[in-house]
């Protein structure tokens, strides 16, 4: 239940940009968020709903994009995606694979009205 | 009026993870091994600190920093072994973060061996914050039953050793330490395996080795 701290980081960035491009409001949101990145999309789109009133991002959409896991191995060259939790190459079996994707939290790209 | 979209790319956990280096930076610089101690409530880990501070009492210095939503009563506890503790009270929020330790830090005496951090009782939120540690220990009781890696990836993926609490309780419930250990080396290759009853002072000896062992490796890279 820690999504509300994450959207006030979410609005840290969007005060920021707004700034620095001389924007007046945001339209919408596009958030990165790994399924291994230990949130809930529904948290974190009710969370945005209620911190979004009264600022410049009051009628912004929130659009978020899951990131499967993807595992690198390091045996066999092999990349794959993985949707369980048993993190072992599904081509050679080694179990020293590196999660190269979907953990992730970033705040990808926002729209601007300027 | 016009509408344009921009390129941010920003990780949301970037402050937290920048505090979280400047603590480790400095752990590592005084010579002290950082441990955050992660489970749910009631698995044990206060309980497994006051064994350690017996078992490393006269030998190695610890202090420790307790997370929690509200009361100073685990700080106490500590207290009473002889060991500094400060008290983290987060008054809702449901895990511990880089800047709360930061704060405290500069009261933690320069002298000591090892700076335990125990997070708030919580098997998710506390997973996703680094706290500038060098090791991280997830705790799981008999109770709780050994189905939760699986149910609980995050924590046990960030871990890199997994303490089995409460062993003393293992003939009167159907947890099979085995079962709990292969699961959450499914999800994470080599996290070492501790079996403990801290109530009986049993295991201890091993997690306190595997702790002095991580002690020597941070000052042997320092020297």
């Amino acid at each position: 239940m820690h999504e509300l701290s994450l959207i006030a980081s979410v609005f840290d960035v969007l005060e920021e940009k707004a700034r620095e491009h001389g924007a007046a409001r945001v339209t919408k949101v596009v958030l990165k968020v790994g399924v291994m990145a230990g949130v809930v999309p529904d948290l974190l789109e009710s969370a945005f709903d209620s911190y979004k009133k009264g600022t410049l991002a009051e009628e912004a959409r929130l659009e978020i994009v899951r990131v499967p896991v993807r595992l690198r191995c390091p045996d066999c060259g092999g990349e794959m995606a993985r949707e369980d939790t048993d993190f072992s190459c599904a081509a050679c079996g080694s179990r020293r694979v590196e999660i190269v994707a979907g953990r992730e939290l970033v705040v990808e790209t926002i729209e601007l009205e300027t | 009026m016009s509408v344009k979209t921009i390129s941010v790319v920003q990780d949301l956990l970037a402050t937290n993870k920048r505090a979280a280096a400047a603590i480790r930076e400095e752990l590592r610089r005084r010579g002290i091994l950082g441990v955050n101690l992660l489970s749910s409530p009631g698995s044990g880990k206060t309980t497994l600190l006051e064994a350690l501070a017996d078992r490393f009492r006269d030998r190695r210095r610890m202090a420790v920093i307790e997370g929690d939503i509200e009361t100073e009563r685990d700080a106490d506890r500590i207290r009473a072994k002889g060991v500094p503790a400060w008290q983290i009270t987060t008054g809702g929020a449901c895990h511990l973060e880089a800047r709360m330790v930061g704060k405290v830090l500069g009261q933690v005496p320069a002298e000591i061996d090892f700076l335990f951090i125990e997070n708030v009782g919580n098997l998710v939120c506390p997973a996703s914050y680094d706290l500038g540690e060098d090791l991280r220990l997830v705790l799981l009781s008999s109770p709780e039953g050994d189905d939760k890696p699986a149910k609980y990836p995050q924590a046990f993926l960030s871990a890199d050793a997994l303490v089995l609490t409460k062993s003393d309780l293992l003939p009167h419930l159907p947890f099979d330490p085995a079962r709990a250990a292969a699961e959450a080396l499914a999800i994470k290759p080599g996290l070492r395996v501790f079996n403990v009853s801290a109530l009986r002072g049993e295991g201890i000896d091993a997690l306190a080795a595997y702790l002095d062992e991580a002690l020597e490796r941070l000052r042997s890279v320092r020297a």
